[in-house]
């Protein structure tokens, strides 16, 4: 390979074996490649194994065929550069917010006192100095994202690995957590895989928008570079003409999936 | 409703079934006593007896005896269901082997083991220990397995994500997850280490609240049986308090409202 890759899937399937007996194919040969320092957004609609795919990409899923790179070595077991922010409450909610933060150093043997202390300067990076010695149930959930960030973060992973990490939150939250994710991700521009099923939220945040196909057997369908300048904000950033015409050309491809979907999973 | 009311209406219900309990066990209706005092005595003489027993200090003895079997129940059986517990959820093979001689001894009256306990044990604490550490175990046992066994996916897949190994895993997430199931289940544990005493006891013993409800019912003193029940839940109720209080210090990371 000519240009260094900081995730690479190349014809990845994905398969699950269904109680009885049958095979269900999530994913069908996906190729996808994120650089260093890319921001990709993976957008598709529900059930269409997105979540899968970074799962494939982290090491916790195994794919029935297909190679995954990192770095432009073979994955083999977990994906120890990557730092993965999950969709559902993932905090450990025995321990305050501080001690969730400091967990990743404190098991990689940094002394306590020392990870505390960079805990409590992450903490203040998202926000919530005032907050470390709350518990997860005490915080808002967009608290408790902010929190999980802190927490992937602190570990300085290579790779962020995000599933619809802001899915649950409310619209001004998820657009604030959006800002506060750009201004964090600029600091250092680790290799980024967001997934979401929010088209304008792929654009506002990504150098490229991915989609894909509905599930099952959901390919990747389109690739698209987004135009928009950085350092971004979000809230400007859809007032971008180019946003706009990208957004329209985008969801062209996107609503008959979107459809599909939903007649699938019987939601429409 | 404000807490003085409140407690003033539970005040009142006391009072109010004090009241009839005596009154229809010393006035005759219609000639006849609807509460005949050999079977059901009365309010002032249980309350006498209750008083006689603290001030010449005979009870102390019984209800240190009756705490020591409990605690020592709840101790062991608590140990016992923490390790077997982890090693079943850890182990699937080893559960699966056990799980229907698990359901058999579970499933089995303890009652019935208490002569057994008494036969092997004696007639000091032991056996009552042990018909405590009976109950005791299963409940904390089902509880650790199914903490072990119900941890979040996502919770786990995160640990593991951030470089968690199976050591450390165990530490800080199986580990509490386990005994926020089992703290959980506090009262109901602590309370059948006390029934496993209390019923040891009655069975066959030298000493305790159960042998002193087992004396006064061989001499058919009712009073003295009332006054025994009477000192027996006091007991359970300082119990369940002091567990109350542990708790609260123990599950602070818990939302109140799974608390209850």
């Amino acid at each position: 390979m000519a240009t260094p890759t900081a995730v690479a899937l190349d014809d990845a399937t994905v398969a699950f074996r269904l109680a009885d007996a049958r095979v269900y194919t999530a994913v069908e040969k996906a190729r996808l490649t994120v650089a260093p320092g890319e921001f990709v957004a993976i957008v598709g609609p529900t059930g269409c194994g997105k979540s899968t795919l970074l799962n494939v990409a982290a090491g916790l899923r195994r794919p029935a065929s297909g190679t995954v790179r990192i770095f432009d070595a073979p994955l083999t077991g977990l994906n120890g550069d990557a730092g993965y922010l999950f969709q559902a409450d993932a905090l450990f909610p025995w321990k305050t917010a501080i001690d969730n933060v400091a967990i990743g150093l404190e098991i990689a043997g940094t002394p306590r006192v020392q990870a505390l202390e960079r805990a409590q300067g992450w903490l203040k990076s998202v926000g919530l100095s005032a907050f470390a010695n709350r518990y997860p149930h005490m915080l808002s959930g967009g608290q408790r994202k902010r929190v999980g960030l802190a927490q992937v973060l602190i570990r300085d992973p290579k790779i962020l690995l995000m599933d619809e990490p802001f899915g649950p939150l409310d619209a001004q939250t998820r657009q604030i957590m959006g800002n506060l994710l750009l201004d964090l991700w600029n600091a250092d521009r680790k290799a980024v895989l967001f997934v979401t099923h929010d088209l304008e939220e792929a654009i506002a945040l990504a150098d490229r928008v991915v989609i894909m196909s509905a599930g099952p057997s959901a390919r990747i369908i389109g690739d698209w570079r987004v135009p928009l300048p950085r350092p971004r904000d979000i809230f400007e950033a859809r007032l971008d003409k180019e946003f706009h015409s990208l957004h329209r050309e985008i969801w062209s491809v996107l609503k008959a999936e979107v459809l599909k979907g939903y007649a699938q999973s019987g939601a429409g | 409703m404000s807490r003085i009311g409140l407690l003033s209406l539970q005040l009142l219900v006391a009072i109010v079934g004090l009241a009839l309990w005596q009154f229809f066990a010393s006035v005759p209706v219609f000639g006849k006593m609807l509460l005949p005092p050999f079977f059901f005595s009365n309010p002032v003489d249980v309350f006498s007896q209750v008083v006689k027993w603290f001030s010449s200090g005979v009870i102390w003895k019984h209800l240190v005896i009756t705490l020591w079997e409990s605690i020592l129940a709840f101790a062991i059986g608590s140990l016992g269901g923490v390790i077997v517990g982890f090693w079943f959820a850890r182990q699937p093979n080893v559960a699966a082997v056990f799980d229907p001689y698990v359901k058999m001894v579970n499933a089995l009256p303890r009652v019935v083991l208490a002569p057994i306990f008494t036969l092997w044990l004696g007639l000091g604490i032991w056996s009552k220990v042990a018909l405590g550490v009976t109950l005791v175990f299963f409940i904390v046992f089902f509880n650790v397995y199914q903490g072990v066994k119900e941890v979040s996916a996502t919770v786990l897949d995160n640990g593991r994500m951030l470089g968690m190994s199976e050591r450390q895993l165990m530490r800080h997430v199986y580990w509490p997850s386990a005994l926020s199931w089992m703290f959980s289940s506090l009262h109901t544990s602590v309370g059948f280490a006390v029934v496993g005493a209390v019923v040891g006891e009655y069975l066959g013993s030298a000493a305790g609240l159960g042998y002193l409800i087992q004396q006064a019912e061989g001499v058919f003193d009712v009073a003295g049986v009332f006054a025994g029940m009477f000192v027996l839940s006091a007991f359970v109720i300082l119990i369940d308090m002091a567990v109350t209080l542990v708790e609260r210090r123990l599950l602070v990371w818990r939302p109140a409202a799974v608390r209850d």
